[in-house]
């Protein structure tokens, strides 16, 4: 027996007005994800891989279909129940890394627990573990623009992950990265999946879905292929006979 | 409670990120509040040194002096207290000293000439016992005697403004100064008693009542004030009627009839005074509430550029799982800490500038902050930054994530 999904779609549809005209983003889509699968968004621009993964990630609604998150529709919740989710059940990782300029690695990596309430002490511990997981330990007190590219990339990983989300969101992770750091990156997300989180990727580099066990390739708004590769499938089972 | 410590963080971090911006939007609040104390200050530290001033010319003072209604002196009709009315006081009215008439010599300034110079100064008839009733005694020379009085002598005692306005030599005495076309001996310089309001009471001449008398010539009848000490305070009353009762008698009011004259105490001129002072406070607070309004305007303005140059980072608090309320308050707060710095700033400026002018400024003999006043501009300064602050922060809160994320 595999797990029960994390989160299912629907018929699941995003347009957009743009003027006269209005652009399908999205055009039925219906998927579902179960607890720690490695997946892949993979598709061209303009191919609704984005608006797909801020559907996922609350950012954005859609304009019709159902969104069931953790067995919660998702339409039915306000902006503050939003605000909730994408805290407590999303960790975000952006292509331009989206840190905060003007606080060190530390604060950059406390500030989602802040919406928790969660103590200074215990916020400040938390982070530092947080950015030790991700070989930060040493960078705690430097600003953004005194790190690396791969460097800010691991505190925003390290930002994504303090909070013990249900999923990993990472939208175009390596886009700004050079090919050696984007490796360790991806080798980053590698090791996060062993561990058992859920990784959902956005990419438009089939090199970097080759490292994800299952690979949704998005074609004008429509799922054009879902496959799950023959080494993930054995692990699946795997899991699902333990 | 972490929410509000960990804005107010946030809220110091961005005020300081942008240092001297943040200090140009505070100049409105500091200029607004700089003025407000400064002339608060001053205002009452004036305020308190005419109290004591007045405290020290002792409670048991009466000053008796004509008075009409404005709609009775727009009717044409006149009021006088006289001569007469000064002799029936010093006939009739027993428990009291110090008498003493005090008659201005033209309508309140007079030409003063001494060799080619002229000047306005007050030039007032009196007694011996103005020196002892208003404190102003000679430094040099001698005040007017009883003989002068009698004799109806030319002499005349001065302030040090008239020597200076006139160029007399330092030491003016045995010198002859020329009012109304009369020669008056200089035979003392009154001690030096500064301004109250512009009004320089050292530009005086006092010459004796008698002499004043003959001066204004004997078909005039003139409007004169009469000072007076009650021995015993406890008979402050009884006097008052009693005086009271003699120029109603002498100017034949019916009963029923208002006075034509008032018999007041230091503490009711005080009242008067106070009222003023209080009334020209109020005013000046109003134009300056109308300078923080400016302030606030700035403020504002500032935080709706600071919200759009921030919508990214409005997107990744919104992503990070950051409710409206949250950045409603992070914004909120931050303008209200601008304002609240500003008020601080511009509250110590203000009492410096008191000071200062207080220090260089004779008139103003000393400033004097009261605790409403700073109660006042934390509360003006604050309120300032709720009110300017709140539509920036909301529009920064009702921002949709996605498009704040994308916002280049």
């Amino acid at each position: 027996m595999s797990p029960k999904p994390i989160l299912e779609l629907h018929h699941i549809s995003k347009q957009y007005v743009m003027g006269e005209a209005i652009l399908d983003a999205l055009k039925e889509v219906n998927l579902s994800i179960r607890a720690n699968e490695y997946v892949a968004f993979i598709g061209p621009s303009g191919s609704g891989k984005s608006t797909l993964m801020n559907i996922v990630g609350c950012l954005d609604k859609p304009s019709s279909g159902e969104y069931i998150l953790n067995g919660t529709p998702v339409a039915q919740l306000d902006d503050n129940a939003l605000a909730h989710i994408r805290n407590r059940e999303i960790g975000f990782i952006f292509q331009n890394f989206n840190l905060l300029g003007r606080a060190n690695a530390l604060h950059n990596v406390m500030q989602p627990l802040i919406y928790r309430g969660v103590s200074f002490s215990e916020r400040k511990q938390m982070a530092t573990a947080a950015l030790q997981s991700v070989g930060l330990g040493d960078r705690l007190q430097h600003l953004p623009n005194q790190l690396s590219g791969g460097q800010r990339q691991r505190v925003a990983i390290a930002r994504a992950l303090v909070g013990k989300p249900t999923i990993l969101l990472a939208d175009e992770p390596t886009g700004n990265l050079d090919s050696s750091t984007s490796r360790d990156v991806m080798a980053m997300f590698d090791a996060l999946h062993r561990q058992g989180h859920t990784i959902i990727v956005v990419t438009h580099d089939q090199n970097i879905a080759n490292h994800c066990q299952r690979v949704i390739r998005l074609m004008d708004g429509q799922i054009q292929s879902d496959t799950v590769s023959a080494a993930a499938a054995k692990t699946q089972d795997a899991a699902s006979r333990v | 409670m972490y929410y509000l410590l960990e804005s107010l963080r946030s809220a110091i971090q961005a005020i300081r990120a942008h240092a001297l911006r943040s200090f140009l939007t505070m100049l409105g609040i500091i200029i607004g509040v700089m003025a407000v104390i400064a002339v608060v200050s001053l205002i009452q530290g004036f305020s308190n040194s005419i109290t004591s001033e007045f405290n020290g010319l002792g409670v048991n003072s009466l000053t008796v002096h004509s008075y009409l209604p404005r709609k009775d002196r727009l009717a044409g009709k006149t009021a006088k207290v006289t001569t007469d009315d000064l002799l029936s006081i010093q006939h009739d009215v027993t428990g009291i000293s110090g008498l003493s008439p005090i008659l201005p010599v033209g309508r309140f300034y007079d030409p003063v000439k001494f060799h080619d110079h002229t000047t306005n100064s007050q030039v007032l008839g009196s007694t011996p016992n103005y020196a002892i009733n208003n404190g102003s005694y000679p430094d040099s020379g001698r005040f007017i005697t009883p003989n002068d009085d009698l004799h109806h002598r030319h002499v005349a005692v001065i302030g040090v403004t008239v020597i200076k306005k006139l160029h007399m030599p330092k030491d003016p005495i045995g010198q002859f100064i020329q009012i109304s076309g009369q020669w008056f001996k200089i035979v003392g310089v009154l001690h030096p008693l500064g301004q109250i309001l512009g009004f320089d009471q050292d530009n005086q001449v006092i010459i004796p009542y008698g002499t004043a008398h003959s001066l204004l010539g004997a078909a005039v009848i003139p409007d004169i004030v009469i000072q007076l000490k009650v021995n015993d305070i406890k008979h402050l009353d009884e006097v008052t009627a009693r005086i009271t009762q003699i120029l109603r008698r002498n100017h034949h009011l019916k009963p029923g009839q208002d006075n034509d004259f008032k018999v007041q105490t230091p503490a009711q001129l005080l009242g008067n005074f106070t009222t003023v002072l209080n009334a020209i406070t109020y005013i000046l607070g109003g134009i300056v509430a109308i300078a923080l309004l400016v302030g606030g305007i700035g403020i504002m303005n500032i935080m709706l550029v600071s919200v759009t140059e921030r919508t990214r980072e409005i997107g990744i608090y919104k992503s990070l799982g950051a409710r409206r309320s949250d950045i409603l308050l992070q914004f909120l707060i931050e303008a209200v800490i601008i304002a609240l710095i500003g008020g601080v700033i511009g509250l110590l400026l203000g009492y410096g500038i008191g000071m200062l002018v207080a220090h260089l400024v004779p008139a103003f003999r000393s400033s004097f902050v009261p605790w409403w006043a700073v109660v006042l501009a934390f509360a003006f300064s604050a309120g300032v930054g709720v009110i300017f602050g709140i539509t920036p922060a909301a529009k920064a809160a009702a921002l949709d994530p996605i498009e704040a994320l994308r916002y280049e």
